[in-house]
């Protein structure tokens, strides 16, 4: 017996090490990947300069010019325009789910919902091709590739970010808070607005930030009805490009400097992205 | 059920077997690979002149990629490849063995609806170069100039600045398409819009331009009015090797060249 316990704790040992590896592996992973890009942009970064590149004006990387704020810019701008479309309707969506909904509603929701995260981005820039555009040039005028179809899309797209997490945190408020509102005599949406929602209010915050994650990271729906034009919108009808869009749309030509200009892109992009995630963190960590 | 899945799995994985095989049966006669990469404006081109040419010779494998003529050009250099493509001259210091197999128009293309039927080497160089930006200035309807070019490093956009914009930047404010097939898809949807795309790919969704009053046809090209012309180049890095040189052979054939007359390119003994 006591031979056949050691087998056993053995055993588990020889389990619980392999997980531990696997589970570490992850973080290696993405230890590469921000070491590798870092390799490769921070050449550029040191023989143009940092403020060359990041407030520089003007991106022709084979003439020697390496500005991407015009690209920075109009990444906040299409992630706020998303914003602005997908955290209203994400939030309405989570608060009628979590509040308002009855169970056989709510089974046919959720799995929707899982659906429309799982559609490929290609899918939605399609979409958008054929009938955002067309409808923005009709009647908002200019050529309808632009920040507003651009917003638009990426607003449905964080849609399903938004509602599950806005949704968990609604639903991590204690029963009691609800109830001692009723208590004091106050209708349900007096209860939602003034006691719940507030109670929530740090991962509903998250939820909006990891939603400009997913909307700044988007690339190729982006590319396709973003237009590409590298000057900064002005208009909500002119095109725009984004940092993903001008890696993606000019990674099959670059050589040399160029393409080393395209890994700085990819630096800034991922010092923006961590710096969204870590946000997020704070406000999930701050609600528990 | 169980038995059934069996069965089915032992099937694929037999046919699997006796087809790797075969294969290995096959290949016991050497063949030949040739490594071809570069521009994607020629790319099309060449991938069908292979097939044709494999069909003939059993014996050869060409493998033919894309990237961009920037980086045919380099893997020329680098001797990763045994041919390059590529769809621009070549600048200074970049020297390679050139053979051009044949030449492409650029034709500028607007929507079949747009009455503009012509317009000057000036007129083009001023909407790309953002100097123009209403079709009212070209004497159409007072909407803004949907122009759309194409992105840094591409051969058809570094042909495009050298023969129409001279000395001229593009401007930053004109949209950018990765493909000429983008390019095309937008011109074809959007009426206002006004792009450039290679002549081999004009068909009745979008009206070219004549340019200085010449229309872009194969005659008017290799009469050389049409000005925005392109070689089609083959790179090698020293001599080609002798079976290189036998592709290389093939396409410039009579049988070679009338496939690429075909397809709406000039000849390259024209």
């Amino acid at each position: 017996m006591v031979h056949m316990n050691r087998w056993v704790s053995i055993r588990e040992k020889i389990v619980k090490n392999t997980l531990t590896v696997f589970a570490l592996s992850s973080l290696l992973f993405l230890f590469l990947i921000f070491i590798f890009i870092l390799i490769e942009g921070l050449p550029l970064f040191l023989k143009v300069g940092l403020k060359n590149i990041i407030f520089g004006f003007k991106w022709a990387p084979t003439k020697g010019y390496f500005g991407i704020f015009p690209m920075i810019i109009s990444s906040f701008l299409v992630t706020f325009g998303a914003l602005i479309i997908g955290a209203p309707l994400g939030l309405s969506c989570a608060i009628y789910l979590a509040e308002y909904s009855g169970k056989r509603l709510k089974m046919i929701l959720k799995p929707a919902l899982e659906l429309l995260a799982g559609i490929p981005s290609v899918v939605y820039g399609f979409l958008g091709v054929i009938y955002i555009v067309p409808i923005v040039r009709e009647y908002l005028g200019g050529s309808g590739f632009s920040l507003i179809s651009t917003s638009i899309v990426l607003g449905i797209m964080i849609l399903p970010t938004i509602i599950s997490i806005s949704f968990d945190s609604i639903m991590s408020v204690p029963r009691s808070y609800r109830e001692g509102s009723y208590a004091m005599g106050a209708t349900k949406w007096q209860t939602i607005f003034k006691v719940v929602l507030p109670a929530a209010r740090s991962g509903i915050l998250a939820s909006f930030i990891l939603g400009m994650g997913r909307a700044i990271g988007e690339t190729m729906a982006v590319i396709m009805i973003a237009g590409n034009a590298l000057k900064i919108p002005t208009n909500i009808t002119d095109p725009l490009r984004t940092l993903t869009g001008n890696i993606a749309l000019e990674l099959a030509y670059a050589t040399g400097d160029h393409r080393l200009g395209l890994f700085s892109t990819g630096i800034v992009l991922l010092i923006i992205i961590m710096a969204l995630n870590y946000l997020a963190n704070f406000g999930i960590k701050r609600r528990i | 059920m169980l038995k059934k899945i069996f069965i089915i799995f032992t099937t694929v994985a037999l046919v699997f077997i006796c087809s790797c095989g075969l294969k290995e049966n096959r290949q016991g006669k050497k063949k030949h690979l040739i490594t071809i990469a570069g521009s994607t404006s020629v790319m099309p081109f060449v991938e069908k002149l292979a097939e044709y040419f494999m069909l003939q010779k059993p014996n050869f494998i060409i493998d033919v990629q894309g990237g961009g003529s920037t980086a045919g050009i380099q893997a020329c250099i680098n001797n990763t490849v045994h041919l390059g493509m590529s769809s621009r001259k070549l600048k200074e210091g970049e020297r390679l063995n050139e053979i051009v197999i044949c030449y492409d128009g650029i034709s500028i293309v607007v929507h079949p609806s747009n009455p503009i039927n012509g317009l000057s080497m000036e007129q083009v160089r001023a909407i790309f170069s953002g100097k123009i930006k209403n079709w009212k200035e070209l004497g159409w309807i007072d909407r803004r100039i949907d122009a759309i070019t194409r992105e840094e490093g591409s051969g058809t956009r570094g042909s495009f600045e050298e023969l129409v914009m001279k000395n001229e930047e593009i401007d930053d404010s004109i949209m950018v398409q990765d493909s000429n097939g983008s390019v095309k898809e937008i011109v074809a949807t959007d009426p206002y819009a006004i792009g450039y795309i290679s002549l081999g790919l004009v068909d009745k969704r979008v009206k070219a331009l004549t340019i200085d009053g010449v229309v872009p046809t194969v005659s008017s090209i290799k009469t050389g009015a049409y000005k925005i012309t392109r070689p089609f180049l083959f790179l090698s890095n020293g001599e080609p090797d002798d079976y290189t040189s036998e592709f290389i052979d093939f396409v410039l054939s009579k049988q070679g060249q009338d496939l690429l007359r075909k397809e709406g390119l000039i000849g390259s003994y024209e």
